[in-house]
């Protein structure tokens, strides 16, 4: 196999997953090709898509963060109650949300490197920190009256009589800041390079600390981005949003084609992955018979068929040894 | 002969959470006097230190089989999943019909030895991390236990169930007698046998233990299966005790309480090493924690702050920096 189809295997085999996918459910349930299906599949999963963006940057470097979810609870409990209860410019609730989300990133990111402990360790006791604080601010969920919010909701711009959500928008630009940071600077190869082999890195003179410290510090950002997206999205605060979303996330990446043993990855894989797993949903949406639990065990299959093929690809093309974990 | 039997106290990892659950007892017994207090009612024990052991009870089962596969150099994120499916099976089979006891926990146990094989086959045969491994478990075994149970929260109506979860056994919770028991005959495996040495040569360093001739696959999965059928045990009583099958609630986050018992209890993450006792006493002073929580009234869902905040202590105080860092400063003082 040629070098660049090899590079690019993971890549064109969720490509095809996805098109094969999405003909299939369409040939299936009348009504699946339309352009809302398309702006909903966007729209919908926003939140899962901002998560997923982030994610991907920390799994290149070889870590995990598993506090998305509560962290993106918490910033939607804090704007909404900063909002609603407090009066604060909904601007200034979401700069200071996003502010917090950065420093309790660089926190754990910090934890993570100085004190050299497992970041999927670090970031669980964050699940926990962070869900909590969403619960001690309020237990029940504040709906937002604010008219920037409805605004927000709403559409930016129609194309052909089909109005483009803005949070879709929001979505696309986080992916392409993802992209320009992973794949287009020397941050991202840094971060490629201290997932690959953090000795080497450290040879190499990539500065260790601060990539990290910035990667789990940006994830951090992105999981209070998607906070946020989810709070214009529903219209109001809910200290359990994001239960479990961690997990959609990083099944979202690695069906990207990203390797969770970190140094190779993609963004646009990213993307696809996460167009995969919003075309499942909506197959089972469509379906109306079947349970929407369904959606998690086929997002299980799916994983569990991608890990296997990473496993494949590297003991078979990458001559590495099979004891890279 | 004194001074080194203290000082062989003192250097047992179980000792930090000892040292735990006497200060969380006496914080409790200055605020509350009557946290101590244990009354006898028709010969059964009744009290909160009682209600720690039985609620600790599926930490303590999670917390053992955790202990092996952390030993072995692994991680089982999966035990969450398993404890709901485990209990969503028992309602399953309850449900169609089946009155016979054995069946209905038979089934749960099996399905979590079949879950645990699962993870113990992709680590060990194909080599798959441990973290991404059992992952798949935890995110999809939850849906399986939603579909399992249609979605709803099944109601098992069987007489010899109720006891698995809510009976009595010498005058103490049953679910605490069985964890003890549990503790018991790992203890004596541990003692008795190369069983534990073999798991902790695993751990320490894989490539060494198979040239020694030790198969080190099938202790891999055996680490697993163990660890899954524990959790199952871990589900069936937490079915017994609601008398029902919560598939969305049952075993939420048990995966991070139970790392967090093995943790405490002195077994690091990097395997190789394991402490029994330091495990149970770990899985006590958790639930130790939650009652007193709920005891000063704390709302139980802000329960996890105080929780992940001794996690992080915990993990801090643990971390070689640290320790050099304190010693440096010891050395430096007098």
């Amino acid at each position: 196999m040629k070098p660049v189809l090899r590079r690019r295997l993971p890549l064109l085999a969720t490509s095809s997953l996805l098109v094969a996918l999405f003909v299939g459910t369409g040939l299936c349930y009348d009504g699946f090709f339309s352009v809302r299906v398309v702006v909903n599949l966007l729209s919908d999963n926003a939140t899962l898509g901002l998560l997923a963006a982030g994610m991907t940057l920390v799994i290149f470097s070889g870590g995990i963060d598993l506090s998305v979810g509560a962290l993106a609870g918490l910033v939607s409990i804090l704007v909404a109650t900063l909002v609603e209860a407090h009066h604060v410019a909904p601007v200034t609730a979401a700069a200071i949300a996003l502010v917090g989300c950065g420093l309790a990133g660089a926190g754990m990111g910090a934890l993570v490197h100085h004190f050299r402990q497992p970041p999927f360790l670090i970031t669980l006791a964050g699940l926990f920190l962070f869900r909590g604080c969403a619960y001690w601010l309020n237990t029940e969920s504040v709906g937002i009256t604010h008219p920037l919010f409805a605004r927000l909701a709403g559409d930016a711009f129609e194309i052909a009589g089909h109005g483009i959500p803005i949070v879709a928008l929001v979505l696309l630009a986080g992916l392409a800041i993802a992209w320009t940071l992973g794949h287009e600077c020397r941050f991202g190869r840094n971060l490629l390079a201290l997932g690959g082999n953090e000795t080497s890195a450290l040879l190499m003179g990539v500065p260790l600390g601060s990539t990290r410290i910035w990667v789990y510090a940006l994830n951090s950002m992105f999981a209070g981005a998607a906070g946020l997206v989810g709070t214009v999205y529903t219209g109001s605060g809910n200290p359990s949003f994001g239960i479990g979303l961690e997990l959609d996330a990083i099944a979202v990446v690695v069906i990207g084609g990203t390797m969770l043993t970190g140094g190779r990855g993609s963004v646009p894989g990213t993307f696809v992955g996460l167009l995969i797993f919003g075309t499942i949903q909506s197959a089972i949406l469509f379906d109306g018979r079947l349970s929407p639990w369904w959606a998690r065990i086929v997002v299980g299959g799916l994983l569990l068929a991608f890990i296997l093929l990473q496993r494949f690809l590297v003991t078979r093309f990458a001559g590495r040894d099979g004891n890279s974990a | 002969m004194n001074d080194s039997l203290l000082r062989r106290v003192c250097r047992s990892p179980a000792v930090w959470p000892l040292a735990g659950i006497l200060l969380l007892l006496a914080a409790n017994l200055a605020l509350k006097p009557a946290f101590a207090r244990i009354t006898i009612l028709d010969g059964h024990l009744y009290g909160l230190p009682i209600d720690v052991l039985n609620h600790g009870a599926k930490i303590l089962f999670v917390a053992l089989g955790m202990t092996v596969v952390i030993a072995t150099g692994g991680i089982d994120l999966s035990v969450g999943s398993i404890v709901a499916i485990a209990g969503a099976t028992a309602a399953m089979i309850a449900s169609h019909g089946v009155t016979s006891l054995p069946l209905i926990v038979g089934g749960a146990l099996a399905s979590g030895l079949a879950a645990g094989a699962i993870n113990g086959l992709l680590v060990a045969r194909l080599g798959v991390q441990p973290i991404v491994a059992t992952l798949i478990l935890m995110v999809s075994g939850r849906g399986i236990a939603q579909v399992l149970t249609d979605g709803q929260v099944l109601v098992i109506r069987q007489p010899g169930f109720d006891f698995l979860g809510n009976g009595f056994l010498l005058g103490l919770p049953f679910p605490a007698v069985l964890a003890m028991a549990a503790y018991a005959v790992a203890w004596t495996i541990r003692r008795r046998s190369a069983a534990a040495l073999m798991i902790e040569a695993v751990g320490d360093n894989p490539a060494a233990a198979r040239f020694a001739g030790l198969a080190t696959d099938k202790i891999r999965v055996a680490a697993y299966v163990v660890s899954g059928l524990l959790a199952a045990v871990a589900g069936v009583m937490m079915a017994a005790n609601i008398g029902a099958a919560d598939s969305q609630r049952a075993g939420e986050n048990l995966e991070l309480d139970a790392i967090f018992a093995v943790v405490v209890g002195g077994t690091a993450l990097e395997g190789g090493r394991f402490f029994l006792a330091g495990s149970f006493l770990g899985a006590l002073l958790l639930q130790m924690l939650t009652t007193t929580l709920y005891n000063l009234g704390v709302p139980p869902a802000v329960a996890p702050v105080p929780k992940a905040l001794l996690i992080l202590a915990v993990c801090l105080a643990q971390s070689d920096r640290t320790r050099a860092w304190l010693s440096q400063l010891w050395r430096r003082s007098p």
